[in-house]
């Protein structure tokens, strides 16, 4: 979807601000709403492309104004909601349901250590073939779901070149609204800057995407 | 019920995404909610917590980059398969199960961005600070990377190729900053003290001094 989360190459968002000794969490919430959504995805209910989008819906004003974890408190909430793990009358009221079952088990503390140690891998040990091969040239696609997508507006309809093969991976198109994995490689793909930035940019330099089969056609 | 079936996709018709009017609050209710339906345990919450606070953070991804100046078979393996290097080390998990490590030198100068959201290789630099997942360096890390650099203090001559990657799938990007001159006798220990979370995201490059980014 064509929302504010896809920003990259806009102007009007300000200087950088670099805080000097930044806490890992600024406030206690932070660490808390960090650790609920880690905690709360052991329950399989989404994906981490679901996740994303639920990131993405928030309305564009709200986004660019919440703070990166206000971002993930309406991001679970939307979840939790959806997966009707808890519905909203218990959020809005933050009591469970008269007569609600009490879910069990619980993710324990030994199952979060070895989750984070062993991560959630997106890769797909499938047989599937790759429709390009490295310095191929190639042309991104120009699309404009109205859906998920990590195909980023300013790399759209783009001549670029295939830099690596990074071999085959959920697709997050398809994933984020549990319409199936549909493994298929992903590529990072060189873009001179003066491709997508014209001449503008410095003649040199080059930005690589990490892009899916299904964002490319050949050049 | 099932995550498969199509209930549980997105509608767009009723006016949700509620903005809590305090987080703290909000977050302790949803907490203490989750606690009672059974859905998460709380030392499970206080650990993960304690994990990025105190354990999982940029060190990491510095004794990576000291070891890889020091033993020349190790930058080898890292360069061309980071996941089993760094496994080497005991890094990998969340939000690093695929680790790709691109490397500085006097001719080509990286930068790591993600412009979607804010993906960032967590086992080896812990989560991203505020900069990293805001919209200033979201917007033009990829379309001025030197304008980019220059707010870090960053100058580079213009022949120095700036290579930006934006991490938009589940690959993770590491910058090998270049070892600094003046540092051959020193041992891994010492250069590992020397490298910034800053220089391995490629906003700042490692000095002897320590003093990469200030303005």
């Amino acid at each position: 979807m064509n929302s504010v989360h896809d920003m990259g190459g806009m102007d009007g968002m300000g200087p950088i601000v670099e805080e000097k000794n930044e806490p890992v969490f600024h406030q206690e919430w932070e660490g808390r709403i960090f650790a609920l959504n880690l905690a709360m995805g052991a329950w399989r209910k989404w994906n981490i492309d679901a996740s994303r989008h639920a990131r993405e819906l928030i309305p564009a004003a709200e986004y660019l104004r919440m703070s990166y974890y206000e971002k993930w408190v309406a991001g679970l909430i939307e979840l939790i909601a959806k997966s009707e793990l808890v519905t909203r009358d218990e959020i809005e009221s933050a009591t469970p349901a008269a007569g609600s079952v009490k879910a069990v088990p619980a993710l324990t503390t030994d199952q979060a250590m070895a989750r984070v140690r062993k991560g959630i891998p997106a890769k797909r040990n499938v047989d599937v073939p790759a429709r390009f091969k490295v310095g191929q040239r190639v042309r991104t696609r120009n699309l404009h779901p109205v859906r998920h997508t990590r195909l980023p507006r300013y790399a759209r309809g783009r001549f670029g070149t295939i830099h690596r093969d990074h071999g085959v991976f959920v697709f997050p198109d398809s994933n984020a609204h549990f319409l199936g994995e549909n493994p298929q490689h992903v590529y990072s793909v060189r873009f001179s800057a003066r491709e997508l930035w014209g001449e503008q940019a410095a003649a040199k330099d080059c930005v690589y995407v990490d892009m899916w089969d299904d964002y490319l056609e050949p050049a | 019920m099932s995550p498969d079936s199509p209930a549980h996709e997105h509608e767009h018709d009723h006016d949700h995404q509620a903005v809590p009017s305090d987080p703290a609050l909000r977050v302790k209710a949803l907490e203490s909610l989750l606690v009672e339906k059974g859905l998460v345990d709380r030392p499970a919450l206080d650990a993960l917590v304690d994990a990025y606070e105190h354990q999982i953070g940029p060190r990491n991804g510095a004794r990576v980059v000291a070891r890889a100046w020091s033993d020349p078979a190790y930058k080898q393996r890292l360069l061309s398969d980071a996941d089993a290097a760094m496994a080497e080390m005991g890094y990998g998990g969340f939000q690093g199960e695929h680790m790709v490590v691109v490397e500085n030198s006097a001719k080509v100068h990286n930068l790591v961005v993600c412009t979607l959201c804010s993906c960032y290789p967590w086992p080896v630099l812990g989560l991203p600070p505020v900069w990293y997942k805001s919209a200033p360096y979201r917007s033009r890390a990829v379309i001025d990377p030197r304008g980019v650099l220059r707010e870090f203090g960053l100058e580079l001559p213009e022949e120095v190729e700036v290579r930006v990657w934006d991490s938009t799938a589940e690959v993770r990007y590491l910058v090998l900053p270049e070892r600094p001159a003046g540092t051959e006798g020193m041992n891994e220990e010492a250069l590992a003290a020397l490298v910034t979370r800053d220089a391995m995201v490629g906003v700042g490059k490692v000095s002897l001094s320590k003093v990469v980014s200030a303005a």
